[in-house]
């Protein structure tokens, strides 16, 4: 019997590892995040011009990523998408960290439809005379989303990005599937040499833990600090 | 990708079954049936006993949700395989493993829908039936559940959407399921990666997009009705 002492794990070549796969896994998270934010950015504003082929395009990445598993859509990227990418485009990824891009890739897809439908309920619960008042005002558009729609919408989208960023946090884990060496892929490979299954789970289990408890935290300080409007 | 279809589809239907388990479809089905029947009870107990009175409850249950809420579904899926024949005292196969660690995952999503629901009552409902001589149980039990649970009833069906996609995770594990079945169609087809995972995600994109679907008619429908009531009321007074 091995005696349990989750931290001696963290010393020595196991510990080495297991900080290696959490550096992977915020690299996932950072990239994929910011990716996707931007992504989402993008299919907002993609879905708000007055082309309607456009609307529908978005629409239709938007339910494709909401209604297919995760692990499903980044399999589709390892797998089946090499074979449609252009040749250049092939021989980079092949170069480079090909997992790693690939898990990004998806992830940050994923999140980006998330985002974006989030984003767009915060901006369509603002009442469209707002938008009016500060035009008649004379704020040009840019002006009128920069003071008078924005800081309303991000109030009422805040709280559900971060949700969606805590998430995002979780489902990092999923990469581990095609073979990125973040953390829940080291557990695995520990776990296997060692046989200690409970120690490496339990440092795991709270390293998860705090960077979701602080995710939800922020969440919970930012729905204080920035309450939505009250209604009139 | 009908050739895809045509050829490999019983396996991606039922897979190796009746030669092996069952697998495919029919096990994604199976798996995310009974992990939202099996965690609809917890589900119920945590969230009534999240909006309790009685702090030795509502601290537990908070920690609990809030706990499970922060790990990934993989992290709780190698926990159960590492504690159920610790508390059994003796092994349990894959789809089991899953099935608990999916109950226990899905069951802190849903507890909050359930808190949600209890939440959203107007105060007035519990003052009446306090006052009509009800205890706390009776209220919950003739008062507050029935009309929570009507009015969750597309969050649940959304629920088993998320739990849909959540039983993928299975491949993971090497339990037999629809994604499993498509990774061993792709490695005998070899050639043609981008097809097979392509039938993989049309599958599971008519299956949930048809649920999600039918969770937002619920909602209208919902809506609808609590308008008319509404209005019924108003055109009574």
């Amino acid at each position: 019997m091995i005696a349990f002492d989750p931290l001696a794990l963290l010393a020595g070549e196991y510990g080495a590892l297991i900080w290696r796969g959490l550096a992977t896994t915020l690299a996932l998270f950072a990239a994929s995040w910011g990716l996707g934010l931007a992504g989402a950015l993008v299919l907002m504003v993609v879905r708000a011009l007055p082309f309607r082929p456009a609307g529908w395009v978005v629409a239709a990445i938007v339910e494709y990523h909401r209604n297919v598993p995760l692990l499903v859509q980044i399999m589709v990227w390892y797998f089946g998408m090499p074979q449609a990418l252009p040749e250049g485009v092939r021989v980079w990824v092949n170069a480079h960290d090909t997992e790693f891009i690939f898990a990004v890739v998806a992830l940050a897809l994923n999140s980006a439809a998330y985002m974006s439908e989030d984003l767009r309920s915060g901006i369509r619960a603002i009442s469209p005379t707002q938008a009016e008042a500060a035009r008649s005002l004379g704020l040009s558009y840019l002006q009128a989303m920069r003071w008078v729609i924005a800081p309303q919408a991000l109030r009422i989208a805040g709280p559900p990005l971060i949700n969606q960023t805590l998430m995002l946090c979780k489902s990092t884990s999923l990469a581990m599937a095609i073979g990125v060496g973040e953390l829940t892929y080291r557990v695995r490979e520990i776990e296997d040499a060692t046989f200690r299954a409970f120690d490496v789970y339990a440092v795991s289990t709270v390293i998860y833990l705090v960077l979701a408890l602080s995710l939800m935290g922020l969440g919970a300080w930012v729905a204080r600090r920035y309450p939505p409007a009250a209604k009139a | 990708m009908w050739e895809i279809l045509r050829d490999h589809g019983l396996l991606f239907l039922v897979g190796a079954y009746p030669n092996g388990p069952l697998g495919g479809l029919c096990a994604t089905f199976l798996l995310a049936g009974l992990g939202l029947a099996l965690s609809m009870p917890l589900a119920l107990a945590l969230g009534i006993a999240r909006v309790s009175p009685l702090a030795w409850l509502r601290i537990p249950a908070t920690a609990w949700v809030y706990a499970i809420r922060g790990l990934p579904l993989l992290m709780i899926i190698f926990w159960a395989y590492f504690c159920i024949p610790l508390l059994i005292g003796h092994e349990v196969s894959g789809f089991t493993t899953v099935v608990a660690a999916i109950v226990a995952y899905e069951g802190a999503f849903l507890a909050e829908v359930v808190r949600a629901g209890i939440e959203a009552l107007p105060k007035g409902q519990t003052e009446a039936a306090r006052a009509l001589g009800l205890g706390y149980l009776g209220t919950l039990r003739y008062v507050l559940l029935p009309q929570a649970l009507a009015n969750m009833l597309p969050s649940i069906v959304n629920q088993f959407v998320a739990v849909i996609k959540a039983t993928s995770l299975a491949y993971v594990v090497g339990v037999q399921e629809l994604t499993l079945a498509a990774y061993q169609v792709n490695s005998m087809t070899l050639t043609r990666p981008l097809a097979v995972f392509a039938v993989l995600a049309g599958l599971y994109f008519i299956l949930c997009f048809s649920l999600s679907r039918g969770a937002d008619w619920l909602e209208r429908r919902l809506a609808r009705r609590r308008a008319g009531v509404v209005a019924a009321m108003e055109a009574a007074c």
